[in-house]
């Protein structure tokens, strides 16, 4: 059988000052790991979100992304006249060939401008996306009149219904905002495709969007429309594109998370090493009594080792609390495939928390795991003259 | 067969370039039963001696068998399982771990066998019962007197019921009122449960407590 638990903790507990100062330095590894992990975790869900598996891009074939991408008049109509695409409830096809730029407006605070995406859609569009006004109406047909996503209204200047917008040499007057389900299109700035098309790019949509009848006909309608020499454009499912666009940053975001968090924890694995040294030195002749009374060599590694994992555990939890008030707090960042802000929120969910406190956990194994075989390896008959 | 029957048993200690003799030709029994105090000056191999029957150290050469082991032979780990069921040791200091009480410390060997929390409590209780301390099992090491500390200590060393109760100058740290009462108490535990006690002690008013005293000078020994 083992040697108590509570031998350990109360052990720890007579030792406050270094168990706290080496859990807080497991803590603050941990909080940053959950911080970062929680950015790529906010960043990927709110792209992941922004794409249905019901709904279909159709891009220009090669374009990688909207901006790249042109759909001539001719060919958004023929794709419009695909009978597997969905009607909405005045029967018309729920689909939106939509114009895409990016341009930049004012900030709200401080000087400077930043890019954001301007998306000019149709009226099948908010059936199609999933879009609902927050406040305001519709723009209407014919009108230089725009809405703005949620996310944007906050960060830029001149987003209040009635406040009028400048760019592409005109003015626009906002009417609406509206919300996307938490999706990147709360960072869009909307308006009607006919509107935007002239000042633009011309007589051309970059994509064109629409909702399928019966989802499982994906692979058909791909087949269809990429088999159409006329069109020369390809499909995606609309979730497995805004996932696509996520993976990039998402890779980096964790990739940092993971090289800041691993020099981070060397120090803190040295702050643990350094304690349990000190507890296993400080604690000889106890550790003599209980190879003396007939502990096995291997329990006196388990107490040791159980004493570093508690004192991480504790450093694990207080690294979540710390991190956790995080949790929801909107940031931005470009979307590098359209070079446009996203707004998203950081996500701090149950299981970071558990990742966080295992990594603690690894912490304080590696960190106890020498100390401990010290007081394994300990001869009584040395450990006590 | 004696309980303890040590053979020819040379054990030197070497330090950087000096090797110290401590026995050259150590021979001796101990009967099961017996109550032996081991005296002796400084440096005269009386702790070498416990330590070497506790399985701690080993013997340079010669066999030590105790209760039929062959204790000189055996693995760290089967030592680890033997002691924890055959031998009580106490040390003249530093017994208790001071985190936990005198009731827990006493239970720690009792984790060893197979015995459920309840009958752990109940041996703890006739434990400290015997060294007369019942009234003290939640109070931790710093609450009690040096006296009160070796008598628990030596409480551990019979709870779980040893072959053989080793203890290096437990009285070393008291007074002379509560050294007399320890010597005491293990002539009880002689005469009563008939535990086998081996007691290094420089007190030679105390060791006429024992049954028979050893002398041991330059690691000879001489009754
Ligand atoms: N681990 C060791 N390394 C080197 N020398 C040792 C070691 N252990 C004991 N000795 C030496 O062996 C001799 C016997 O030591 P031991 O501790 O057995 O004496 P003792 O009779 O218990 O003395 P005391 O009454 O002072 O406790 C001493 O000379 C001591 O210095
Ligand atoms: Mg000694």
């Amino acid at each position: 059988m083992k040697i108590p638990l509570v031998y350990n903790l109360r052990s720890i507990a007579h030792r406050p000052v270094s168990t706290a100062m080496t859990a807080l330095g497991l803590a603050l590894v941990v909080a940053v790991f959950v911080a970062m992990l929680a950015l790529a975790g906010g960043f990927r869900a709110t792209l992941a979100r922004t794409g249905s598996p019901d709904n279909v891009v159709v891009l220009r074939r090669g374009a990688t992304s909207e901006m790249e991408s042109g759909v001539p008049r001719e060919s958004a109509r023929l794709i419009a006249a695909d009978p597997r695409i969905a009607s909405g409830a005045d029967a018309r096809p729920l689909v939106s060939p939509e114009v895409f730029v990016v341009i930049n407006i004012p900030r709200a605070v401080g000087e400077g401008v930043n890019n954001v995406v301007a998306r000019g859609v149709n009226d099948e569009a908010f059936a199609v996306r999933n879009i609902h006004l927050v406040a305001g109406r519709k723009f209407a047909s014919g009108r230089s009149e725009i809405i703005l996503g949620k996310k944007i209204v906050p960060r830029f200047a001149h987003t209040a219904i009635g406040d009028t917008l400048r760019f592409a040499n005109r003015d626009w007057i906002v009417v609406g905002h509206f919300a996307a389900a938490g999706s990147a299109l709360e960072s869009e700035i909307w308006g009607e495709n006919e509107q935007f098309m002239p000042v633009f790019r011309g007589e051309v949509f970059q994509s064109v969007i629409f909702r399928l009848r019966d989802p499982a006909a994906f692979d058909e309608v791909k087949r269809a429309l990429e088999g159409d020499q006329r069109l020369q454009v390809q499909a995606q499912r609309e979730s497995a594109f805004y996932a696509g666009q996520s993976t990039v940053l998402t890779r980096i975001l964790t990739f940092l998370a993971i090289m800041i968090t691993s020099v981070m924890a060397v120090g803190a694995v040295f702050g643990a090493v350094n304690t349990m040294y000190a507890a296993v030195s400080s604690r000889t002749p106890e550790i003599a009594v209980l190879l003396t009374l007939g502990f096995a060599p291997r329990s006196v590694l388990a107490s040791f080792l159980s004493e570093s994992v508690a004192i991480a555990l504790l450093g694990g939890v207080a690294g979540g609390l710390l991190a956790l008030p995080i949790n929801g707090i909107v940031t931005s960042t470009t979307n590098w495939n359209s070079f446009s802000e996203v707004a998203f929120a950081f996500r701090v969910t149950p299981g970071l928390l558990v990742g966080g406190v295992i990594f603690a956990v690894v912490m304080g194994l590696v960190g106890g795991f020498f100390p401990a075989w010290r007081a394994a390896r300990l001869q009584v008959v040395q450990a006590l003259r | 067969m004696a309980l303890v029957e040590v053979r020819n048993v040379h054990k030197s200690f070497q330090r950087d370039s000096q090797v110290i003799e401590v026995f050259e030709n150590l021979t001796l029994d101990i009967a099961a039963g017996s109550f032996t105090a081991l005296m002796g000056p400084s440096g005269s191999g009386k702790s070498t001696f416990l330590n070497l029957l506790a399985g701690l150290d080993r013997p340079t050469s010669g066999t030590i068998t105790v209760a039929g082991a062959a204790v000189n032979t055996m693995s760290p780990s089967a030592l680890a399982k033997w002691r924890a069921r055959h031998i009580g040791f106490v040390f003249q200091s530093y017994n208790l771990l001071p985190v936990l009480t005198a009731a827990q410390n006493v239970e720690l060997p009792l984790l060893l066998a197979p015995l459920s929390k309840k009958e752990r409590a109940e041996r703890v209780r006739i434990a400290l019962g015997v060294v007369g301390l019942e009234d003290r099992m939640v109070h931790y090491p710093r609450q009690l007197s040096g006296g009160q500390e070796q008598r628990v200590a030596i409480a551990r060393a019979i709870v779980s019921d040893p072959t053989l109760t080793l203890l290096d100058e437990p009285t070393g740290q008291l007074d002379k009122k509560s050294a007399q009462e320890v010597l005491t108490l293990l002539q009880r535990l002689n005469d009563e449960f008939h535990k086998t006690i081996i007691v290094v002690t420089h007190d030679a008013h105390a060791a006429e407590k024992a049954k028979q005293v050893l002398h041991l000078d330059k690691g000879v020994l001489a009754a």
